[in-house]
């Protein structure tokens, strides 16, 4: 045997650049063999090794924040390693320890098994966060695919008749949206490849040699369509306007967690493909990419809002207000190409789109009941009174989402609203005040059922379902949470140094 | 010159915020109690300290006080920068006092939930003392909507009549208002080239190169209408009169004294200076609107009240009229002016609030027609009430005299035919103050009022009532006999007028 062969493979070790997913890889099968292991007790074990494995595998990444293949490609250009791909590495953890979190509370009142959850949740975060760092096309689809068929099997989860449809609803829609994205992928790809035009190239599902293809041929029609259709694609993920119409039905009979998975990571995927590619790979067809995304940003600012107002049940409710925020955040991708600090906005608006959601969605986990697609408005009458902890993160999550300050969602809008103005979209910035006077209405009557009717002078005692006592682990993530959506309102750090370098 | 050896405005943010951390922490009543008068305390002490140092000290591009500290987004040009000029002293003495006496009357108020209540309203202190004390008006915004939030809870919790109704009325007013204002000042800071929220650094870099005739215009009517809105500018003025008739009354205090004057602050330290072309642009429409709209229609609707409450609710909105003129007049004497108005208003509309709840749990009623007679039974309150009804008239020897007779010597100047109109004004806050005066405290007792008299027996103020009100009427006598106190600050600062400060239009 040829030793040198090994050699080269060990001075160049690849695999090290993405050591974080091969690990939550190996985690995820760990799991199997805890269930084969420990058939009794696997149920308890399951979660805490889950969470452990992800809290120190965020460790890792973190201690190693930046990494030894920083700027650099992989793997023959599959892979691009970027500060931005670090970051959103880390998002992708958080979510999925959230995720976690919550499912440990949700779960429990369902008589389901456990470990394929986790399973799933841990490979689809792993796709994800390759996602983030992909550099051609052909790893972007498979990892995109990844998360979705990950997604399908945990929207139906439960068996309920609710969840089912929302599983059906959402296969349907999402093998839609794959096929659009697919059949514009093939095009760019093909006419890239046509060696009768200019800066053609063999390797043309790179980011690197399509951009360039594409620079040469400004106004090329076919390539036009896929990046329209490859826009489409993605608009499905984040639920832009106007295919959102599966997120109300879907977000409501999906279990809790899974809801809150797909309102945040989903989401957050879609923005990490769309930074990629409508900020550098196709930056030179912004005649064509700036109106679609303006309209995009538009149309779903003002659907989401409006739409929100008239929802009874919460998990709609923040379905629709999760439209809206991506309305927000197309208004930032809107304003890339002309406002450099667009992409740190972005990036800090994500994370306070986590940390708040996911702490709405822990209580929201506490106050359901068995029936998990069943959460009305008016289960939360009194429960600041009942549970006053709950009540309070509620109100801080709602609050950061509603852009209140001193709470971190408001920093996430400023710096949003600054990027936009600097790139001069003065429309879209009046809708999206708007947009954040609308939806001051229906975060506040959230409030307001939690808050405000619990001292009125005739309750008559509502019906609601138990509410879950917060054991230690939830609690400190909750604690936790909150703690950040209000320090980070006003003194953003080295966190802030960070995400506002230019 | 001061030598604390801390720095003053810092800790007068930030002792309300602390103790109401500590109350929220779960502090047992007693301590709750007694340390909520140290967070209202500080920061009145603070004030006071402030305000005697501030002729001896040093001054920094026309700041005393001046210190900032990173909040870790240099790059962005946003952080927290405190300051004192000449401006801000006023409003930031006003709001000690004014939370202070608020403070008060909520301990002894014995309101439910009594430590949740303090909690709000020392957090709405807090962010108050910040307002004014904010060099970076990135922070300036911030505190207000730091002080803001507690209000919308307040109203909703503790509110009277339909207050779901307007505490969502109030929130989406009030949001609308700063959401436009916030999109102006975005707009100075990125037109303006300066990418900095620090109004030091804007001043250098507009005095260096003005801006544009027409962004001037457009960023001083965006300014106007946020900030307008928030201030309860004819014809969006509704939320003003209906928030304050369910609020409770330390938040009324406190919103209608302090946290309203945020507008008109924002447009004398901020729009007047760095856009003076725009304000030259606005100045007849806005001037039209604060005398038609403030001072005479709702000069009359006033006048139509039934109900004490509202009333005091919609003289506030007419008062909020003269403000706008003296802004619109621009000089250093309408400015000046506007300036001891806004603290002359802030003492006396925060007294009547007061004044009017001691009223209520007298009376249970605010209905002007079921009372009378409530002289006989409290003298002092009686006395208090008469005499912050003359304050609010404009009477010599308070506050609210030098300001309203500068805003209407610098407005002659600007427009004679306005100035007319609004001294028909006084004439209009005589008649409703004095007919509500005469109809709560004197006559005979109607028949109503004797049965609920019958049923509790009336009692005159409480000395726990009676010191936050001679606290607020002290210093509305103490500036009215001596307005030189914050004059002298004022027109340092003011001179020449803001509007010619940084030059003419390009």
């Amino acid at each position: 045997m040829d030793i040198s062969v090994l050699q080269t493979l060990a001075s160049r070790n690849l695999w090290g650049a993405i050591t974080p997913e091969i690990l939550l890889g190996g985690l995820a099968l760990v799991l199997l063999v805890i269930e084969l292991l420990f058939p009794k007790e696997h149920g308890r074990i399951v979660p805490v090794a889950t969470l452990v494995g992800l809290v120190t595998i965020l460790g890792g990444v973190l201690f190693n924040a930046p990494s030894a293949y920083l700027n650099q490609e992989t793997f023959n250009g599959l892979l691009l390693h970027t500060h931005g791909g670090q970051i959103m590495r880390i998002f992708f953890l958080l979510a999925a320890i959230m995720v976690c979190v919550i499912a440990r509370v949700s779960l429990a009142k369902q008589s389901l098994p456990r470990v394929e959850f986790y399973h799933i949740v841990l490979v689809v975060t792993a796709a994800m966060m390759l996602l983030a760092q992909s550099n051609h096309l052909v790893l972007f689809f498979v990892a995109l695919e990844t998360v979705t068929i990950g997604l399908y099997i945990l929207v139906s989860y439960y068996r309920t008749s609710l969840t089912l449809e929302a599983g059906l609803k959402y296969l349907v829609m999402g093998a839609l949206s794959s096929s659009l994205m697919l059949f514009g992928i093939v095009l760019l790809y093909g006419v890239a490849g046509n060696p009768a035009l200019p800066a053609h190239t063999a390797q043309s599902m790179h980011y690197g040699q399509l951009a360039a293809f594409l620079a040469a041929n400004p106004h090329n029609f076919l390539a036009s369509i896929g990046i329209v259709l490859v826009l489409a694609g993605v608009a499905f993920k984040i639920g832009a306007f106007p295919f959102q119409i599966w997120v109300p039905d879907v977000y409501q009979g999906a279990p809790t967690p899974v809801t809150a998975f797909l309102a945040v990571s989903s989401k957050a995927v879609g923005f990490t493909a769309l930074l990629a590619l409508a900020g550098t790979v196709f930056a030179s067809y912004a005649w064509l990419v700036a109106p679609v995304l303006t309209f995009f940003a538009a149309t779903t600012l003002l659907f989401g809002n409006f739409a929100a107002l008239t929802q009874h049940n919460v998990k709609r409710l923040i379905g629709l207000s999760g439209v809206s925020h991506a309305g927000f955040l197309l208004l930032g991708v809107a304003a890339v190409s002309r406002a450099p600090m667009a992409v740190g906005a972005i990036y800090f608006y994500l994370f306070a789109y986590l940390l708040a959601s996911f702490a709405v969605f822990g209580v929201m986990a506490h106050v359901a009941g068995a029936n998990d697609a069943d959460q009305e408005l008016d289960h939360y009458a009194g429960l600041a009174k009942d549970r006053p902890f709950l009540a309070l993160v509620l109100a801080l999550g709602l609050g950061s989402l509603a852009g209140i300050p001193p709470l971190v969602g408001f920093m996430g809008k400023l710096f949003i609203f600054i990027a936009a103005f600097q790139a001069g979209l003065y429309g879209l910035l009046a809708i999206a005040v708007i947009g954040v006077v609308v939806s001051i209405y229906y975060y506040f009557g959230w409030i307001k059922a939690a808050f405000f009717e619990t001292w009125g002078k005739s309750v008559d005692a509502p019906t609601h379902p138990e509410r879950t006592p917060v054991d230690f682990v939830t609690g400190f993530a909750l604690s936790a949470l909150a703690l950040a959506v209000v320090v980070l309102g006003f003194y953003q750090g080295p966190l802030g140094a960070w995400l506002s370098a230019r | 010159m001061s030598t604390l050896p801390f720095d003053p405005l810092l800790v007068a943010i930030f002792a309300p915020l602390a103790v109401a951390l500590a109350i929220a922490c779960g502090l047992p009543k007693r301590f709750s109690v007694k340390l909520a008068y140290v967070g209202f305390g500080l920061p009145l002490l603070l004030a006071l300290h402030v305000w005697f140092y501030y002729g001896t000290a040093a001054q920094t591009h026309g700041y005393a006080f001046l210190t900032s500290y990173s909040t870790g987004l240099d790059n962005l040009g946003i952080g927290l920068k405190l300051g004192l000029n000449g401006i801000s002293l006023p409003l930031f003495v006003l709001a000690g006092i004014v939370g202070f006496a608020a403070g008060l009357y909520a301990i002894q108020s014995g309101a439910e939930r009594l430590k949740i209540y303090l909690m709000l309203l020392l957090v709405m202190q807090g962010g108050l003392m910040g307002v004014f004390a904010s060099v970076d008006i990135f922070f300036f915004y911030f505190f207000h909507e730091l002080a803001l939030i507690p209000t919308f809870i307040m109203v909703g919790i503790w509110g009277g009549r339909d207050r779901n109704y307007a505490a969502m009325k109030l929130t989406i007013y009030l949001t609308l208002g700063a959401m436009l204002s916030l999109i102006g000042l975005i707009a100075l800071y990125v037109k303006s080239g300066a990418h900095s929220f620090d109004l030091i650094e804007l001043r250098r870099v507009i005095a260096a190169q003005p801006l544009e005739a027409t962004v001037q215009h457009n960023i001083f009517g965006l300014l106007a209408l946020g900030f307008g809105i928030l201030v309860s500018i004819w014809p969006l003025h509704t939320w003003a009169p209906l928030g304050y008739g369910a609020a409770p009354s330390s938040a009324a205090m406190l919103h209608a004294g302090v946290l309203k004057k945020f507008g008109l602050y924002g447009l004398i330290q901020i729009a007047l200076p760095l856009l003076p072309a725009g304000l030259i642009h606005w100045s007849h429409p806005l001037a039209w609107l604060a005398v038609v709209g403030n001072v005479l229609v709702i000069g009359f609707v006033t006048i139509a009240q039934r109900d004490l409450k509202q009333m005091v609710g919609y003289s506030s909105v007419m008062h909020m009229g003269y403000a706008f003129l003296g802004i619109a007049a621009g000089s250093t004497l309408g400015v000046g002016g506007v300036v001891l108005l806004m603290v002359a208003h802030g003492l006396s509309v925060a007294l009547m609030f007061l004044l009017t709840t001691s009223v209520y749990q007298r009376t249970h009623t605010f209905a002007l027609d079921e009372m009378g007679g409530l002289a006989q039974k409290a003298p002092v309150l009686s006395a208090l009430f008469v005499a912050a009804t003359f304050a609010g008239i404009g009477l010599p020897g308070f506050a609210n005299f030098w300001g309203e007779l500068t805003i209407f010597v610098a407005l002659w100047k600007f427009s004679p035919l306005i100035t007319i109109l609004a001294v028909a004004g006084v004439v209009i806050s005589a008649v409703y103050g004095l007919r509500a005066a005469a109809r709560v405290f004197f006559g005979p007792a109607t028949p109503e009022f004797a049965k609920i008299a019958a049923e509790h027996p009336v009692s005159d103020l409480r000395w726990s009532e009676r010191l936050p009100a001679l606290i607020l009427l002290a210093a509305l006598m103490f500036i009215g006999f001596w307005p030189k106190s914050l004059s002298t600050a004022l027109d340092a600062t003011l001179s020449p007028a803001p509007a010619a400060q940084v030059g003419a239009v390009k």
